[in-house]
């Protein structure tokens, strides 16, 4: 393990292999909380900080008690129950000792309990092999990626709420309209990595 | 094969009680108290979180009467003096007597008065018309007439007549919505007990205002000329009543030659 491995997994998971606009997972936060700047960074920072803190606890799980028992069928089951544990756990902890915090990022952290971003992460360090490094590298890059997909989006949509489109568009046609032709754009930076650091 | 299978149950049973257990004990370990005054504001406040008290939502503003030493029980424009009270006695304090305030629209121009300087055929909102040149009316300080303060006002209290906006004051609940939504500010709050006000904001010239708008105000201190209590003042050409000093006895709105003055009659 070298630094720029790390780098490589980290520009992947944010570029080229985006969450939302790559492999189209965490779409129903993306579309429900993008229309104003302001919930979308929050939410955003929400989704990294909940990947940071379920790569940690999942991934020792994975590798001291089912890898090495031949459970490793029951990640699926056992990483659901801990991701949905553990939200609710930083909820109560940030209720009771960070009340300013939570008044930001509290709201966004019930809607992440069983969200399939977070759950891919996890999902994606056990099946890539990581080790626990660049498992937290990835989960990183994997949260980073959606809160820049985020932001890109909330401020495309508060332009587009001003526009005047046909009625039979208007609302979430025009959102998904533009969030295909944003992921459309960051296919784009498919091959980026390969060239630039392989 | 039997064992397989125990082990991974009981695994998973074992996973799943240690997370349970981990929860149980933190949501008792690190339970916030309430103070079950904020719950009995909160079912006081009207509920509507239309933000008129500066704080977010009506949870925000029963937090703060609770939490926030010095927050005054006055603030709800939409709940007035009756949930003033309330919120006095839940806290243990007196409320003081807060006077309901109307949205009032400083404009008289309506599609007759008000001169066209162009055929605007864009979005159909007043924030879209104010981008393109003001819109359609000569007069860049008066309505739009595109109803944005309409769709605002969540009483519908607001109505357009001839191109202008009008309030109903009865049914104005003093939320202030639609003095932010209004792109050319001529929406303000006044106290109801006012009796006359300059419905202008054209702070042209008067022979320019005159050109425009047969209901602007031109300048000519008539008003503040005659004014027996010496409440009016001429501003940046535009006359302004100061309501401490006005006696309402409404001769300004019967002297004014463009009748941009008129008596207001805000009262339930």
């Amino acid at each position: 393990m070298d630094f720029s491995s790390l780098i490589i997994i980290m520009m992947s998971a944010v570029l080229v292999n985006n969450f939302v606009l790559i492999q189209f997972l965490g779409i129903c936060p993306f579309l429900g909380v993008s229309k104003k700047l302001d919930s979308a960074i929050g939410m955003g920072l929400a989704v990294l900080f909940v990947m940071m803190i379920a790569s940690a606890a999942t991934w020792p799980i994975y590798a001291l008690l089912l890898a090495p028992n031949g459970l490793g069928y029951l990640q699926t089951i056992v990483f659901i129950v801990i991701i949905a544990a553990l939200v609710q756990l930083v909820e109560i902890t940030m209720k009771r000792f960070m009340p300013a915090l939570y008044k930001n990022l509290g709201i966004f952290l019930p809607l992440m309990t069983t969200n399939c971003a977070v759950f891919a992460a996890t999902l994606l360090n056990v099946s890539a092999q990581y080790n626990y490094a660049e498992a937290m590298t990835n989960a990183f890059g994997a949260g980073a990626g959606f809160l820049l997909a985020m932001v890109i989006f909330a401020g495309i949509r508060e332009h587009t709420e001003n526009a005047d489109p046909p009625a039979c568009i208007k609302g979430l046609p025009l959102a998904l309209f533009s969030v295909a032709i944003l992921a459309m754009a960051f296919m784009g930076f498919g091959g980026v990595v390969e060239n630039l650091f392989g | 094969m039997d064992n397989i299978i125990l082990f991974a149950v009981t695994s998973v049973t074992v996973i799943g009680a240690v997370c349970a257990a981990m929860l149980c004990i933190a949501s008792k370990a690190m339970a916030v108290k309430v103070d079950e005054r904020i719950a009995k504001i909160e079912a006081a406040l009207p509920g509507s979180n239309c933000g008129a008290c500066g704080f977010p939502g009506c949870g925000g503003y029963a937090d703060a009467l609770v939490n926030l030493p010095g927050t005054k029980p006055n603030l709800c424009p939409p709940g007035g003096a009756a949930v003033a009270e309330q919120i006095g006695e839940i806290m243990g304090t007196k409320a003081e007597a807060l006077e309901r305030t109307v949205a009032v629209v400083r404009c008289l121009g309506d599609r007759d008065a008000l001169q066209k300087k162009m055929d605007y055929t864009g979005i159909p909102t007043c924030y879209a018309a104010k981008e393109m040149f003001s819109g359609e009316g000569a007069c860049a300080f008066g309505c739009l007439g595109y109803g944005d303060c309409l769709l605002a006002c969540p009483n519908e209290a607001i109505h357009l007549h001839n191109g202008l906006a009008r309030v109903i004051p009865s049914l104005c609940i003093s939320c202030g919505l639609c003095v932010k939504a209004c792109p050319n500010h001529i929406i303000s709050m006044e106290k109801e007990s006012i009796a006359t006000e300059v419905l202008c904001n054209n702070i042209e010239k008067g022979a320019v205002v005159r050109k425009k708008c047969g209901f602007g105000c031109i300048a000519c201190r008539k008003c503040a000329k005659e004014c027996p209590a010496d409440a009016i003042a001429v501003e940046d050409n535009l006359a302004v009543i100061d309501h401490d000093k006005c006696t309402a006895c409404g001769h300004c709105a019967e002297i004014c030659i463009t009748h941009s003055i008129q008596k207001m009659a805000l009262k339930q």
